[in-house]
């Protein structure tokens, strides 16, 4: 079985985000990017399926600028076997990434496509269900246990309450919650044997995908600032806030 | 006049709190018509039927929705969306699961986790863990919407006498099946929903020492018990604890925060908290440039003391 995982270059997680005074929108120049952290925790669960004899071949695909190929070379070095690159300059809203990754899913046919449950700069959480949508297959959302069987897959999800357990039949579509796995390092040989993996670059009309946004921003702004507290000597001090705050 | 459809997030016996925000931010496009999609979910129609400022009341009621799977319930969205223009449901995880397979199906973008409505097709919503807030405007047809339920007042759970209607939808897509649920049990009050909230970090050591600490305050205030991921990675509590990015969002009155450091995935869970409070023994912990009260302490013997002196 081939697994399809969908990758996203974003804003290192540790930095924190400067809202542009024009109010554009977030200050993305110098600052270090990197893999979505869910998505490499969907590569290490397709490598891992792959180290247990389940999938056979891994496609990492990303949707954006040149630089994207840095994001893929990562999921290469990390043990993904080939690359999809599809190439724009212009941010592509969930729908239309569902709309490409659908188009692609149909030439390559994979029995599972792994993506992260969120993109940590838009936070939309909702790619996954739209390309599941799209191709009119099952979806595993929030995974924290994937375990395929003959011709289905057993998601364990995080809902609100605690846990609950799907049987999706295959070929479907698992997003990927933090606990499903703990992403392994590439190592520099790894790195190195990376660079001579097959890289395919394509565009959004290859796939005959309008990019064009849905939703109009507006304006960003930053969000209100909390004003700055007290700190308090002692337990005492604390005890006589809590008490006025009246909630004890 | 929008007539929007609101997803009832409900447990098959009673309507939970995110629905009555849901309908608060739904009432501002336009008429209410709810969904309850269950099975043996009578009662809970009935009580949603009550929710201020409800009109109709669609009950889908077979086995095929009894789980809320999204294969089975997106159809008959999908079908009820010919005669409303907009879904609204709470950014729950079923409002997640379900929304955004709703809105391909549509061929629309879907606005996730709303926190204010500005106009008939323009909101605020969070992004970059809550670092910057976005004013998008769509320009599709009908409107896909998820709703931060601590960004809108909860509408009245009486006074309102909508009627209810059956409805069939597609029944089972045949794609997908329950298998089983494992739901944490407690008595104490629903993490989104509770006036004030208890949380501890991965300072706590380890779970029995999390329990000693963490609880016996919790209890004496009535309290919901949160953690950081970390607390939540290092096993002391179960994940539905976690208050953060990729966990719940809390906006209490008061979030009392142990031994967390305070880093930005757990800040985007917490900061529209009406009072914070930390109590951590480093100074310069990041939580206390958002924290109202901050004591420096050892959390060890400053929170039994102050479990005591309550």
């Amino acid at each position: 079985m081939k697994i399809l995982v969908p990758v996203k270059r974003v804003i290192d997680y540790n930095v924190k985000p400067r809202v542009k005074s024009d109010g554009t929108g977030v200050d993305l120049a110098n600052v270090k990017m990197s893999m979505n952290p869910f998505d490499e925790i969907a590569v290490e669960e397709a490598i891992r399926l792959k180290e247990k004899g389940v999938a056979t071949e891994i496609v990492a695909v990303s949707v954006g600028p040149a630089k994207a190929q840095e994001t893929l070379r990562t999921a290469l070095a990390m043990g993904a076997d080939r690359a999809i690159l599809v190439q724009t300059d212009d941010e592509v809203e969930p729908l239309a990434v569902a709309k490409i990754l659908k188009a692609i899913a149909e030439e390559e046919t994979p029995g599972l496509v792994i993506l992260g449950k969120q993109a940590i700069d838009d936070d939309s959480n909702q790619t996954g269900q739209m390309l599941a949508a799209l191709l009119g297959r099952p979806q595993g959302t929030f995974a924290s246990e994937v375990t395929v069987e003959g011709d289905s897959v057993t998601v364990k999800r995080e809902v609100d309450g605690g846990l609950e357990t799907v049987k999706l039949s295959l070929p479907a579509i698992v997003t990927t919650d933090l606990r499903l796995n703990e992403p392994r390092y590439a190592s520099l040989p790894n790195i190195m044997k990376a660079k001579s993996k097959p890289l395919a670059t394509k565009a959004p009309a290859d796939y005959g995908v309008d990019t064009a946004p849905r939703l109009k921003t507006l304006k960003v702004s930053e969000p209100p600032v909390r004003s700055a507290g007290i700190k308090v000597a002692d337990v005492d001090a604390l005890v006589a806030k809590i008490k006025e705050l009246g909630i004890a | 006049m929008t007539k929007t459809l609101v997803w009832v997030e409900h447990d098959n016996a009673t309507v939970k709190d995110a629905t009555l925000s849901t309908v608060t931010a739904a009432a501002q496009l336009g008429e209410v018509h709810l969904l309850v999609a269950g099975s043996g979910a009578q009662a809970v129609a009935d009580a949603a039927a009550k929710i201020a400022g409800v009109g109709k009341v669609h009950l889908a009621d077979s086995p095929a929705f009894a789980n809320a799977l999204a294969e089975n319930v997106a159809p008959l969205i999908v079908e009820l969306m010919a005669s409303h223009d907009a879904f609204v449901a709470p950014a729950t995880s079923n409002g997640k699961n379900i929304a955004p397979r709703v809105a391909a199906l549509l061929d629309v973008a879907q606005v996730s986790d709303i926190l204010s409505v500005e106009g008939p097709k323009t909101f605020t919503r969070p992004t970059y863990a809550g670092n910057a807030i976005a004013t998008v405007e769509s320009s599709d047809a009908k409107l896909v919407i998820t709703v931060r339920g601590t960004a809108f007042a909860k509408a009245a759970s009486e006074g309102g006498s909508g009627a209810v209607e059956a409805v069939s939808g597609g029944g089972d897509a045949g794609l997908s099946s329950f298998v089983s649920a494992e739901i944490a049990k407690s008595e104490r009050p629903e993490l989104t929903s509770a006036k004030v909230i208890v949380s501890g970090g991965r300072a706590l050591k380890d779970g029995p020492t999390f329990e000693q600490v963490i609880f016996p305050l919790a209890d004496k205030l009535k309290a919901a018990v949160g953690a950081s991921r970390a607390a939540v990675d290092a096993g002391y509590v179960p994940n539905d604890y976690q208050v953060g990015q990729t966990g719940k969002i809390v906006a209490p009155e008061v979030y009392i925060a142990v031994g967390i450091s305070g880093a930005i995935q757990h800040l985007a869970g917490m900061k529209d908290s009406k009072t914070i409070i930390a109590i951590n023994k480093d100074e310069d912990a990041p939580i206390f440039q958002v924290a109202d009260l901050g004591l420096v302490a050892d959390l060890f013997t400053a929170v039994p003391e102050l479990t005591g002196k309550l």
